[in-house]
């Protein structure tokens, strides 16, 4: 018998390579796979770890500080230390902690809350991160450079301009705060199209999550606000880089305009810092309280008018410059009703852990800590709305106590009790209870340790932004004693530092559902899969998670549902290999990366630097326009692109197509599943 | 759970007893919480009830959740509290009713700014026009004819009007037992008003961050009783003849480096030299104290001061190229001490 001689089969065709420069990298997993990760869980630990790096910083900074102002009269910095160490102490805590903590947090869980795979532009987001990381890192560069920023975090002008700060620490500032500003915005660019548009089926927008709600809102306040102090500083770096004049009184400019630009932007931005905060703790307690949030549309709606209302009373941080009875009184009153939704969302948390089921576990304790600290925090706000009396308040250790209140006492007590509450769902592990509760404890008295006696001193007549003070004007004792809360509150980090470090090996093994949550990042596997949902789930009410595992009972109490196997049930084989998600990319910190290029340059006033980073930053985005949406034999390619059914081509739908057409020789991974078993493609960059 | 309870309960009780105690200290010159005129009285008064307001909502609030944490503790695991999603009726008071106590601490809060933005005119108030500089206060009186630094004179009884104004960056002018703070901003003239009422001494200091020397730019207001306000001020006028050098040995030689190190070219003595840049020191000798308030005023300060002024004030435009000897500065010393 012959062999059978079949025809000749047609030459497959094989998806043409790109040229070199525009290959993405296959691989997702490996220690360089996280400079060009683009999944967004990847990206929210990073912003996690980099924050949390820059709080140590930022501690460091406030404990030498303390150290400072233990004794009066102190010796342990000069004048010009200690005002680059209160500047950069507030400039890490506000631009490089708090706000990338609160991106850690929405960037890992925004697209699970919603039911979704990743967020609406993955590079944009891993760029956004990229732009973070090397825009603190340029920041913290001014320390080896000729001295960090000293003007403050606010920058007042005339004092900020080149004839009274003539060295280089300003323009670090300008600068510095330029590039965060680009990663701010562009991350919120991201999260507010992907809350509006990837939301699973069923998911109304008062379906959703109230992280997700307040942490849209937050974006959206990061969106119109970070253009105003870009503008400030735009004005600011020509006036002190080509010599003009816009802060400059005797050339016709106008220090408080550099004020009200700064304010504009300055009071949308707590609001920003504390929003994502407030997320959380409307998370955890019901969680630990067993009860639904009390009041979630007025929730909502009162994020929402906060989010307005936030932008009517920036003036409320210039009631000494002289303004006038007209614009004062506005804007007295203005602050005082700001605190009437923030009150309503007091009274609502009570409401919810009222007649609850309430379990003391250490997110809990953080959670309800914020309740009471933040109503501090927000009490003295009011007190400094009586704009009479804030004359005497203002630019006093009153308010440093009462930012600190809201900022230290709200926002990071409720996102500290967001890292013990999804800690289990990141890692896999918990972290340890035990040593969280000592953590939390000594952090708590810590903190009213250092920050309860500013109210004193303030009151007492100590100004703020001092390097030190005389003997005898009883600041002596409540100055000692903040000093020694401080170190309280250095051993509770240290505490959490060990916590992290001992749970990795010794941590409890985290199921999917550890806490009888409520969200759907509860209903898949600790850690998730890295393309979150197999398929993509359909949402029937907020709180879809408990009602699959719950329904209530006559008297409203719920009851387990039998059919309901309680834990999330990890995908089969067939799903897992299935789904398609985009590649890895370089040019996303590439393109970052010709950021800090620009900013030196124009320190220096190195104009072929300058040059040089912006061809970085633009080749960067046009390469990452060019570049095919998977790698070829990557793990996501599924062959050329056809023309799709109206002739284009690149079609952007899946269809069988391409399943048949993959070069022979690729793993078998790559032809599994038909591409039409997975769910519909949620990210915005095709198939 | 017991000592947390305590430790939480105790805190603010500490705090708040830590803070009326404070208040009654005899060491607080700058205690907003003991306002001595009217016009700081008139802002602590608007400010206690606020704050007695402000408490019941921390006790009702810090309450709430105390007793929460204790009453609804979770004592099995099978405890299914009942889902109730919110209640309309309550959602409606508890926004209702902190707006209504906003709106009237809201009335009286603009009627004061109202009161305290008004400037009076008449013909018994007195007019003092006060410039900031880095790092020393300048006053200046028009109707009187006086320039002097550092210590602002004021006859009790009398309200006096301040034009506040600024020579190179924003400070802020803060006698806090007085008045409460009003900025300096370059390019604009700001108002305040203060007024003692019994003689006695008011401390106080810049509260606008103003660069490297901020924390050393102090004040002090000094009121007397209009009789001995008029002497001072006369004196104050005098041409001393004291201003214009004179006689032999120390004084004079001290006078002659006055002129001959160039102190003359930055601070004026009438009469004998006339410098723009630093206080005006014809009476300095009149004062108590120096260097933007920061020492009490005697020789032993003052050869620490000449020593080395960047030392003592960083950043300060009192620069001097070659540092004065020990010698140098005993005759300047017996040149200022007759600066009366």
């Amino acid at each position: 018998m012959t062999t059978l001689e079949l025809p000749p089969k047609p030459a497959l065709p094989v998806t043409p390579l790109p040229p070199p420069v525009l290959r993405r990298p296959r691989s997702i997993t490996g220690a360089a796979s996280w400079f060009t990760t683009v999944d967004h869980k990847r990206i929210g630990i990073l912003y996690g770890v980099t924050a949390f790096t820059f709080f140590v910083l930022g501690g460091i900074e406030a404990l030498l500080l303390r150290l400072q102002l233990a004794r009066p009269n102190g010796t342990v910095l000069s004048a010009e230390a200690y005002n680059q160490l209160f500047t950069m102490h507030g400039t890490t805590m506000v631009f490089l902690v708090i706000m990338p903590l609160s991106a850690a947090f929405a960037n890992y869980l925004m697209p699970i809350m919603l039911g979704a795979r990743d967020v609406a532009f993955p590079r944009l987001n891993a760029f956004s991160y990229w732009a973070f990381l090397l825009g603190g890192l340029f920041l913290y560069s001014s320390f080896f450079l000729g001295g960090a920023p000293n003007g403050g975090w606010f920058g007042y002008a005339p004092n900020t301009s080149i004839t009274f700060s003539p060295g280089h620490n300003i323009d670090f500032w300008v600068f510095g705060l330029q590039i965060l500003g680009i990663a701010s915005t562009t991350g919120a660019v991201n999260l507010v199209v992907t809350a509006l548009n990837m939301r699973a089926p069923g998911m109304s927008l008062l379906r959703m999550p109230i992280f997700v709600w307040m942490s849209l809102i937050a974006q959206f306040l990061v969106l119109f606000a970070m253009p105003v102090i870009t503008v400030a500083l735009f004005l600011l770096m020509f006036d002190r880089q080509f010599g003009s004049n816009f802060f400059n009184p005797a050339m016709g400019g106008d220090p408080l305009l550099w004020q009200h630009l700064f304010w504009i932007f300055g009071h949308p931005e707590v609001y920003i810092l504390i929003l994502p905060a407030m997320g959380v703790v409307s998370e955890i307690l019901p969680v630990f309280a067993r009860k639904p949030l009390f009041g979630y549309p007025v929730m909502v709606f009162s994020g929402i008018a906060i989010g307005f209302m936030g932008w009517g009373v920036w003036v409320h941080h210039m009631f000494s410059t002289g303004l006038g009875p007209a614009a004062v009184s506005a804007f007295s009153v203005a602050t005082m009703f700001i605190a009437v939704p923030t009150g309503v969302k007091i009274f609502n948390w009570i409401g919810t852990i009222w007649r609850g089921s309430i379990k003391l576990s250490t997110p809990m304790l953080y959670a309800m800590g914020f309740i009471a600290m933040f109503t501090i925090g927000g009490l003295s706000g009011v007190t400094h709305a009586v704009s009479p009396h804030d004359r005497q308040q203002t630019d006093t250790y009153y308010v440093v106590a009462h930012f600190h209140y809201v900022l230290f006492g709200g926002a990071l007590f409720g996102l500290m009790g967001g890292f013990y509450y999804w800690w289990p769902k990141v890692f896999g592990y918990h972290l340890s209870e035990k040593i969280g509760k000592w953590q939390f404890w000594l952090w708590f008295m810590g903190f009213n340790l250092t920050f309860g006696p500013m109210h004193i001193l303030g009151l007492q007549g100590m100004p703020r932004r001092i390097d030190t003070y005389p003997a005898g004007y009883g600041f002596e004792f409540w100055n000692l004693v903040a000093t020694a809360g401080s170190f309280v509150i250095a051993f509770s980090v240290l505490l959490f530092i060990i916590n992290v470090a001992r749970s990795k090996k010794h941590g409890e093994r985290a199921v999917g559902d550890p806490w009888d949550g409520r969200t759907l990042e509860w209903s898949i596997t600790s850690p998730p899969a890295h393309y979150n949902f197999g398929e993509s789930p359909v949402v029937h009410s907020l709180d879809d998670w408990w009602h699959r595992k719950y329904t209530e009972d006559e008297q409203g109490r719920p009851v387990r549902r039998e059919d309901h196997p309680g834990q999330p049930v990890p995908d089969s084989p067939e799903v897992a290999n299935s789904v398609h998600l985009p590649s890895p990319s370089y040019f996303p910190l590439i393109a970052a990366f010709g950021l800090p290029v620009m900013a030196y340059g124009m320190i220096y006033r190195a104009w072929a630097v300058v040059i040089l980073g912006a061809i970085i930053v633009i080749g960067g985005i046009y390469a990452w326009g060019l570049e095919p949406s998977a790698e070829p034999g990557g793990h996501d390619d599924h062959g050329p692109e056809l023309p799709g059914p109206d002739g284009d081509g690149g079609a952007d739908v899946p269809d069988d197509g391409p399943q048949e057409l993959v070069p022979a020789g690729v793993a078998p991974l790559e032809t599994a599943a038909p591409e039409s078993a997975s769910a519909e493609p949620v990210t915005g960059e095709g198939p | 759970m017991n000592v947390s309870r305590r430790v939480r309960r105790l805190l603010p009780l500490a705090l708040l007893l830590g803070a009326l105690s404070s208040a009654c200290a005899p060491n607080a010159p700058q205690d907003t919480l003991d306002p001595v005129g009217p016009i700081a009285k008139q802002l602590d008064g608007l400010f206690n009830p606020v704050l007695a307001v402000a408490a019941v909502f921390f006790f009702l609030v810090q309450g709430l959740v105390l007793f929460s944490a204790i009453r609804f503790r979770r004592r099995s695991e099978d405890e299914a509290p009942k889902q109730i999603h919110g209640n309309v009726k309550l959602e409606i008071t508890w926004t209702a009713i902190p707006a209504l106590i906003l709106a009237i601490v809201g009335i009286a809060t603009v009627i004061t700014i109202l009161d305290i933005n008004k400037i009076d005119k008449g013909a018994d108030v007195l007019d003092v026009t006060v410039t900031g500089h880095q790092w020393w206060w300048e006053y200046e009186y028009p109707e009187l004819g006086l320039v002097t630094a550092n210590e602002l004179h004021i006859p009790t009884g009398t309200r006096v009007e301040l034009k506040l104004e600024s020579d190179d960056v924003i400070h802020s002018f803060w006698p806090p037992k007085l008045a409460g703070k009003v900025d300096v901003i370059p390019g604009h003239t700001n108002t305040m008003a203060i007024q003692a009422d019994a003689p006695g001494e008011f401390e106080g200091q810049c509260a606008e961050f103003c660069g490297i020397s901020h924390s050393r730019m102090r004040l002090r207001v000094i009121a007397q009783s209009p009789e001995d306000f008029k002497a001072w001020a006369a004196d104050q006028k005098r041409e001393h003849p004291a201003s214009a050098p004179g006689g032999t040995g120390e004084v004079a030689e001290g006078a002659a480096l006055f002129q001959s190190r160039g102190c003359g070219g930055c601070h004026t003595v009438a009469g004998y030299t006339q410098g723009e840049i630093g206080p005006n020191l014809t009476h300095l000798f009149d004062r108590e104290t120096f260097a933007g308030s920061i020492f009490e005023l005697n020789s032993i300060n003052l050869r620490r001061w000449l020593r080395d002024p960047q030392g003592e004030k960083p950043g300060n435009k009192m620069v001097l190229p070659v540092p004065l000897n020990e010698d140098e500065i005993t005759k300047l010393i017996a040149y200022l001490e007759t600066l009366k």
